[in-house]
């Protein structure tokens, strides 16, 4: 099958002291060709965890991970990162960060000037290609970032809280970006967020998961993002399903801290 | 204590000037605020008018206690007394007669017997002296020399000025300390004023013109130029095998396990012993000559260097690392893409604390043992007591060490400019 399949994949890290941490538990998902996934959950859930491993960052413990019917064994360009913080190259201007992935292969400037203008002038930085990356603000960073690794063609974007350091205004035209790329590029994309907002935006399905040790706790399929492409995100969140499912994520976050915090106290 | 005093005073006189006709020191905003409050260091701004003022006095108390002629007399601290200046004395003999006779004194620098003024030995037995001393020395006064009846004759000064005097006891005149040693012999010493003498601390204008003079004609055998050069080349040729040695290895040490453990306790070791301990060794080992002086930079370069490098590596962003592994990137790519532009700015930290090492340690090197080189004049030159070679080296061995900041600097700006700024 075309798309990535995630299958009983668990992960623990052992400490120092002796101890281990059960950061996931079998956990396995679908992910069809052109999907756009949204994953929350309370912190140390495991969902970035969860994306290191579809990365190739990290080896699971046990499970298996299938893109397009391969097995995933460590990081390729098939699956492009973006990070919290652009983690971009600041010895090199905005341009030669969005060609790095062509570089990286061999390909000539003739190869690939065309697609990089054309992916800053998506992202609205034409008139950027020269500047170094530390004249741009935040916002600019990590459009950059989504041109450097679109212009690598993965088949899979993960995205590890992308707008997460991004003042409010910044954050929402990114939204609507992500939304854009998404439709016209038709990645599959899978994006790890804090904000309940964000998730049920962006995600097509939306995946709620649980700590102690990380695991899927529920699923949700979301018309949002499809009304996001081509409408204010502000008229999106006026839809009359928005908020009732935004009171009952949020509810159900909250009762999974409380129930962390809880443990905690009894433990100590 | 007098120079500190009004150094003190031009501190806050300059200030108080500057302030009474600019008004505040610093506008009332928000940055004001900041500082007040300790809140950010970046606040804090060198005020150049300070800057200046605090050279101009350093120069000028350096040529207001050694009497420039930069300056206008006035300016001046009182000098060492010159000139002639004349005190009496009052002879008593044996049996009871005293008798009063003038001595003339001639101050002058270089003085010679022949400087001495002529005078009449006047009446009664204890007749006229004169006598000639330079700056800034005494001289005994054997008064009673040419008296009638002298010391042997059991003839005793007991007054100067009309100032009683005993052995042990000194007067003081409007030109001179005059003390009577244990035997009864004046000493003349005439006042020195407050400023310095010359073998202490010469004036900015000698200082220049042995400037001047080592620049044209040279010093032990070479060239100012020749001098200085060769303590830059000294210090350029170990700076640089430093790095080349030191930034592979801590790469190495920054990329691999077995590296680090195998050279942590050399490096670890090594860094904190001083290059200048390890003077003596060298010259054991490997003379006096440039061999040595380059292997000890070399060694007080590397350690250096090599942590630096250490540390660029060890410092890269992970998530750097991992963006260019998912965009298709080699182990060899990454390498020269990513974690060694990455550790460029450390490695021009290191550079700049190990020039500024190296400049220092070639100093002293040269002290201890050279033919040739900024160090080695100063030393020559401070045992034939002259001053002012000592001052001009000085002055330009700390130019030329800030120099070489100001260079590294500006070679960190234009070639890692993203440096502190991701």
């Amino acid at each position: 099958m075309t798309g990535l399949s995630i299958d009983r994949i668990s992960m623990r890290f052992d400490l120092p002291n002796g101890s281990a941490v059960q950061a996931l538990k079998d956990v396995s998902l679908t992910i069809g060709q052109g999907e756009i996934l949204t994953v929350l959950g309370p912190s140390g859930c495991g969902k970035s965890t969860l994306l290191n491993i579809v990365a190739g960052f990290l080896a699971p413990t046990s499970g298996k991970i299938t893109l397009n019917d391969t097995p995933v064994r460590g990081p390729s360009r098939e699956r492009g990162m973006v990070f919290q913080k652009g983690a971009l190259f600041e010895w090199m201007n905005v341009r030669d960060n969005v060609s790095f992935g062509p570089r990286m292969k061999g390909q000539k400037p003739g190869d690939y000037a065309a697609e990089v203008d054309h992916l800053l002038e998506v992202v609205g930085l034409r008139d950027f290609k020269e500047k170094a990356i530390y004249e741009l603000s935040g916002g600019m960073q990590q459009r950059v970032a989504l041109a450097r690794c679109l212009a690598n063609h993965p088949d899979v974007i993960l995205m590890d809280e992308p707008l997460g350091a991004l003042d409010a205004l910044t954050r929402e035209k990114m939204q609507s970006l992500v939304l854009k790329l998404w439709k016209e590029t038709g990645k599959t994309i899978i994006l790890i967020t804090h904000s309940v907002e964000e998730a049920l935006l962006l995600g097509e399905r939306l995946l709620v998961m649980a700590p102690r040790p990380g695991r899927i706790h529920s699923e949700y399929r979301l018309p949002f993002a499809d009304m996001g492409v081509d409408m204010d995100l502000r008229e999106v969140k006026k839809h009359p399903d928005f908020a009732p499912r935004r009171e009952e994520i949020l509810s159900l976050i909250w009762d999974m801290e409380e129930e962390i915090m809880g443990r905690k106290e009894v433990a100590e | 204590m007098i120079p500190l005093l009004l150094y003190i005073g031009f501190f806050i006189l300059t200030f108080a000037i500057v302030r009474a006709l600019t008004g505040s020191m610093r506008k009332d905003d928000f940055i004001a605020r900041k500082t007040v409050t300790f809140g950010d260091e970046s606040a804090v701004v060198a005020d150049r008018r300070a800057s200046f003022f605090s050279i101009f006095a350093i120069f000028l108390l350096w040529a207001s206690f050694t009497g420039s002629v930069l300056l206008p007399d006035f300016l001046h601290m009182p000098g060492p007394f010159t000139g002639t200046g004349t005190f009496t004395y009052t002879a008593q003999t044996a049996d009871g007669q005293s008798d009063d006779a003038t001595v003339s004194v001639t101050v002058l620098a270089d003085a010679q017997e022949s400087d001495a003024v002529e005078v009449a030995p006047g009446e009664g037995f204890a007749k006229n002296d004169s006598m000639a001393i330079s700056t800034y020395r005494s001289s005994l006064a054997r008064v009673d020399a040419n008296d009638e009846v002298t010391r042997d004759d059991g003839a005793t000064v007991v007054a100067v000025n009309g100032e009683p005097i005993a052995p042990g006891g000194e007067v003081r005149t409007d030109f001179a300390r005059i003390g009577m040693s244990q035997r009864g012999t004046l000493n003349v010493e005439p006042n020195s004023g407050w400023q310095m003498e010359p073998i202490w601390l010469p004036a900015p204008e000698a200082v220049f013109k042995r400037f001047v003079e080592i620049a044209s004609t040279g010093f032990r055998n070479y060239t100012l130029l020749e001098h200085l050069g060769f303590s830059l080349f000294r210090v350029v040729s170990g700076f640089v095998l430093g790095a080349v040695v030191g930034i592979p290895l801590g790469y190495a040490m920054g990329l691999s396990n077995w590296f680090r453990g195998w050279f942590d306790p050399i490096v670890e070791f090594m860094r904190p012993v001083p290059p200048l301990a390890l003077i003596p060794l060298v010259i054991i080992w490997a003379g006096i000559g440039e061999g040595g002086k380059i292997i000890l930079l070399f060694l007080a370069a590397l350690w250096i260097m090599a942590i630096a490098a250490r540390a660029g590596v060890s410092g890269v962003d992970i998530a750097k690392v991992h963006a260019a592994y998912s965009l298709g990137a080699s182990k060899a790519q990454i390498m020269r893409h990513v974690i060694v532009p990455n550790s460029l700015p450390e490695i021009f930290t290191g550079a700049r604390v190990a020039m500024g090492v190296c400049w220092g340690t070639v100093v002293a090197a040269e002290l201890v043992a050279a033919e040739k080189g900024a160090g080695m004049m100063i030393m020559v030159a401070s045992k034939f007591q002259n001053t002012d070679i000592v001052l001009m080296g000085i002055i330009l061995i700390g130019i030329i060490g800030f120099g070489i900041d100001i260079l590294m600097r500006w070679c960190e700006r234009v070639l890692v400019p993203w440096k502190g700024r991701s």
